[in-house]
């Protein structure tokens, strides 16, 4: 799973609905790998304004990775310096990809699994909502 | 022949051998490809960016090709493990999510910007297990589908209803949500090619302001309305007619318009 997709899934049991810490998950154990993929800045572009960008920093540091601007860089697209924003991004968004490790709610401790690069939001029935 | 739904739960259903039956099986490939290109037509995304958008009951990514094709981005939910491993054998664009849609759309509020969904919700009208309960099992999945959305998105969702109950305890329940919309109904007349096509949005897009007794200093000269806000405007049946339009100008055959045009096959709920 992307980088990005950490930014956006948060616990799937209905209990932790409103609660602000089921957002984002903890990520532990987490195997990376980079992959090369279409650069699309129409889609950076597009995202931005969606980010959590303190959740961003948060998962990266989950990560390892301690070195994101504190805060999310002005985005003008007239300028073309910011071309290399725009692929610092899609390299972090897009190209980093989570394949094994744990994503842990801290709101209720479930603990999920990323298998294969696929996330496992499956409940056991005493959770299914 | 019996419904898959009726043979077993679909994780089940849906194993290693059927799931690479159903892949590499061209007639399917074929209808499932044209099933998310007229659910695209139906959400009428806009095509100078990249969309984000969910696709529910994902499979094996026979819709999630497409979109990757019209350059959108996307992530894929699925129920069953062998789907999934299909999608990952033949190296898809999107993000895969082992998940039960029953239980919910994972995703925080406002993710996407439409949601896309090819032969699959009929199957949160079934009891698999003894402890499932439909009814909730469908306010859940549209609760949480609700707010995984952007303001104004959209979703067109084509299933297979097993009967008119299925039909209204779907519809309603996306109204409890509290979607707008309703079922849009393909070639009506015809058993086999019959296809049902659930359209919701979230809310009103932000773009559509309000600017009703809104009295302003400016001289009421006729404002000329670009592209954009024309398209917003047009009724289902100016929509129908600019298509026509543009299909006669590249050559294409279409339809004489006759007092059935945009009529709607169904009314909404
Ligand atoms: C007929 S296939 C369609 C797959 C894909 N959309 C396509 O067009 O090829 C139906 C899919 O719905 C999935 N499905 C059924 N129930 C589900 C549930 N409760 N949660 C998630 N996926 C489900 C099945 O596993 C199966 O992959
Ligand atoms: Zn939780």
């Amino acid at each position: 799973m992307k980088f990005l997709t950490t930014n956006f899934v948060r616990c799937a049991i209905k209990s932790c609905d409103g609660a602000v810490n089921s957002f984002p998950l903890k990520y532990s154990e987490i195997e990376l790998v980079q992959e090369e993929q279409d650069f699309q800045p129409e889609f950076i572009l597009g995202i931005l304004p969606r980010l959590d960008w303190p959740a961003i920093l948060k998962v990266a540091a989950d990560l390892g990775n301690t070195s994101l601007p504190s805060q999310l860089p002005e985005i003008d697209i007239n300028d073309p310096s910011n071309e290399i924003l725009l692929k610092d991004l899609h390299t972090l968004l897009i190209e980093t990809q989570l394949v094994q490790g744990k994503m842990i709610c801290e709101n209720c401790n479930h603990v999920y699994h990323i298998k294969d690069s696929i996330p496992n939001f499956l409940l056991p029935p005493h959770l299914a909502n | 022949m019996s419904r898959p739904e009726q043979l077993a739960p679909a994780e089940v259903f849906y194993n290693e051998t059927e799931s690479r039956k159903y892949t590499n099986n061209t007639r399917i490939q074929h209808i499932q490809a044209k099933m998310t290109l007229r659910a695209l037509e139906l959400l009428n995304l806009p095509k100078d960016t990249a969309n984000f958008i969910l696709d529910i009951g994902c499979g094996s990514g026979l819709s999630g090709e497409i979109l990757t094709e019209e350059g959108d981005m996307w992530i894929g939910m699925d129920i069953s493990p062998d789907m999934l491993a299909t999608a990952l054998d033949r190296e898809v664009e999107g993000d895969l999510l082992l998940a039960d849609i029953g239980n919910g759309i994972p995703f925080r509020a406002g993710t996407f910007d439409a949601v896309i969904s090819i032969s699959a919700i009929q199957w949160l009208c079934n009891a698999d297990t003894s402890n499932a309960d439909p009814k909730r099992r469908l306010l859940r999945f549209f609760n949480t589908l609700y707010a995984s959305l952007k303001r104004g998105g959209k979703v067109a969702a084509q299933f297979y209803p097993m009967n008119d109950n299925q039909l209204d305890q779907i519809q309603s329940a996306a109204k409890v949500a509290g979607f707008q919309g309703g079922v849009v109904i393909d070639d009506p007349e015809s058993k086999k090619n019959k296809k049902y096509y659930l359209v919701l949005s979230a809310g009103t897009p932000d773009v559509q302001i309000n600017l009703e007794g809104v009295v302003m200093d400016a001289p009421t000269k006729e404002r000329k309305l670009n592209k954009k806000q024309m398209k917003l405007m047009e009724t289902r049946k100016d929509y129908i007619q600019r298509k026509k339009e543009v299909m006669k100008r590249r050559g294409k055959s279409v339809a004489n318009d006759s007092k059935f045009t945009a009529r709607k096959r169904r009314p909404r709920f």
